[in-house]
């Protein structure tokens, strides 16, 4: 049974001659428990999709659903308890001033939580953060352990589904392999259901079981990683990617 | 080698005063470089950029630099005053930075940019200046140069800044290039294309180029040399192409904690830090 349906998303923003059309008709399934890539270049529309199944664009037609939620411009509360999103740069998304104890505190008691103290504990432990961490302040914290709090935050309401958008390109690559490993195992305890954007096709491809790839706003393709591993993509802008990928080839640039 | 390096770089120290006591960004590290493609990579932190800047003795007081030697085609970098420095600076050595947007002007034109730079380091005529900032731009392969001439930074896109940086960077000849994350900001056709041009100008040229970046796959296929850099200290050097096959534990976390399309992994090696690693003597990678 699919988690979340996307059929015939647009999404624009302006108006008249001014209109931007950031998303063009875009459709896919997520099944439930399963983790689904966005892949594309800046201003392809992947991160518009996430926004908009969020909520955070409100010029968007088409159909949305996740589980038995009906996406309109209006969401009940429990929609927001059920899908939660954690964001690419983890030193903006956490407000300078609140402890790690105040950011869970607050996500919690705004769900309507009442064992705040003993969840906080939980939290910290399912990311890997040891209790001592639950009193400071981001400064205080490195990247990789910022984008863990940011990922407790987004864990705190216990949703299904959790939206990520490019949750280690800020990271170092030795801190990204953590981060990875600790969202692989959060999905598999909580049976979370992931759509994770990103610019790098190796990290998808580790990550998703299928990938949609987003070029101008549309999906051009979704390929299973078992094709994208074998290197068969149907698409000349997926191959173009995937070539990318592998580093610098002099003789590759013409075909950019 | 009996022919001078065009970069000989010898115990290399980068320092900054804390409150807690000197902190050492750079420590001891030792290179050479020839007409070639030198990368650096490393993690943040690792010191990577200060190398780069210290060669351009860019760090501000109250940071230091400090080296046995430092010298560019013979000539040593340290004892020379700021006045020195900057015949050196843009015309000799030049430096591309990560993220355009930083490193242009917002409030001048572009041909503005490159004119000026061009007619300070040699002192050519108006219209001669005007015409090579045209052949450069187009050099680098922007379709309509005259547009862009008369355009500001914030009407060009990200990757577009980056060739017009790398223009104004290079319209002067330099012998050498720092380019510090040159690509990171960039999409992937968009860092082809730029990492072409680069390419070119080194082979066409012949000029040297230090490519500072955290991107193992890119430096391994981009560079011919490599440096791998640990807590301000080089651990490991080896030939680009040969990267894969590096040997310190570093390195091979390093390469390991990288998700593969060809080789799928049920889960990412995680890197363990052996504190001897910051203990150990920096490599040497002069040749």
């Amino acid at each position: 049974m699919s988690r979340v349906t996307v059929e015939n998303l647009n999404v624009w923003f302006g108006e008249r001659e001014d209109r931007v059309n950031a998303v063009k008709n875009a459709s896919f399934d997520v099944a439930s428990g399963a983790s689904f890539g966005l892949v594309g270049e800046s201003g392809s529309g992947k991160s518009t999709i996430l926004r908009a199944i969020m909520g955070l664009v409100t010029t968007w037609s088409g159909h949305m659903k996740v589980g038995e939620f009906e996406l309109g411009k209006k969401r009940p509360k429990a929609f927001y308890k059920d899908v939660q999103m954690v964001f690419q740069d983890p030193y903006a998304s956490l407000h300078p001033r609140h402890s790690v104890d105040q950011v869970l505190g607050e996500t919690l008691s705004l769900h309507g939580f009442k064992d705040i103290d003993a969840r906080i504990m939980r939290l910290l432990d399912d990311v890997g953060l040891g209790p001592s961490f639950r009193f400071r302040y981001p400064h205080q914290l490195s990247g990789g352990q910022r984008q863990r709090v940011a990922i407790a935050r987004a864990l705190a309401p216990e949703p299904s589904v959790v939206l990520l958008d490019e949750p280690t390109s800020a990271l170092d690559v030795s801190v990204q392999a953590e981060v990875l490993n600790l969202l692989a195992d959060l999905r598999e305890e909580h049976k979370l259901t992931y759509i994770m954007v990103s610019h790098n096709l190796a990290v998808v491809a580790h990550m998703c079981e299928a990938t949609a790839v987003m070029q101008n706003g549309e999906i051009v393709e979704v390929m299973t990683v078992e094709d994208m591993r074998a290197m068969n993509p149907a698409h000349p802008y997926t191959k173009h990617l995937l070539d990318s990928s592998f580093g610098y080839k002099p003789d590759a640039v013409q075909s950019a | 080698m009996s022919k001078t390096p065009l970069l000989d770089v010898e115990n290399l120290r980068v320092t900054f005063p804390t409150r807690q006591g000197e902190f050492e960004a750079v420590r001891g590290v030792s290179f050479t470089l020839g007409r070639e493609r030198l990368g650096i990579v490393g993690e943040s932190g690792s010191g990577k950029s200060m190398t780069g800047r210290a060669i351009l003795r860019l760090i501000r007081p109250p940071g230091r630099i400090e080296a046995d030697r430092m010298e560019f085609q013979g000539k040593d970098l340290l004892a020379m005053s700021e006045r020195e420095m900057q015949k050196i600076r843009g015309q000799k050595i030049s430096m591309v930075m990560q993220d355009p947007k930083f490193s242009l002007n917002p409030v001048m034109r572009i041909g503005e940019q490159i004119i000026e730079i061009y007619r300070f380091h040699t002192r050519a005529g108006k219209r001669a200046a005007r015409a090579k900032a045209i052949e450069m731009l187009h050099a680098v392969q922007i379709r309509d140069p005259e547009r862009v001439m008369r355009a500001y930074p914030h009407e060009m896109s990200g990757g577009m800044g980056q060739r017009i940086m790398i223009a104004m960077m290079l319209v002067t000849e330099p012998e050498l290039l720092i380019a510090d994350e040159p690509t990171s900001a960039l999409d992937v056709s968009v860092q082809t294309q730029v990492l072409s041009i680069i390419d070119r100008l080194v082979r066409e040229r012949g000029m040297g180029l230090i490519f500072i970046s955290h991107d193992l796959n890119l430096v391994a296929s981009f560079c011919d040399r490599v440096l791998i850099m640990y807590a301000g200290r080089i651990v490991e050097t080896c030939r680009a192409d040969k990267l894969h096959e590096a040997t310190h534990p570093y390195t091979r976390g390093l390469l390991g904690s990288l998700p593969r399309i060809d080789e799928p992994k049920a889960r990412l090696e995680v890197l363990k830090r052996d504190p001897a690693w910051s203990e150990a003597a920096s490599v040497s990678g002069r040749t």
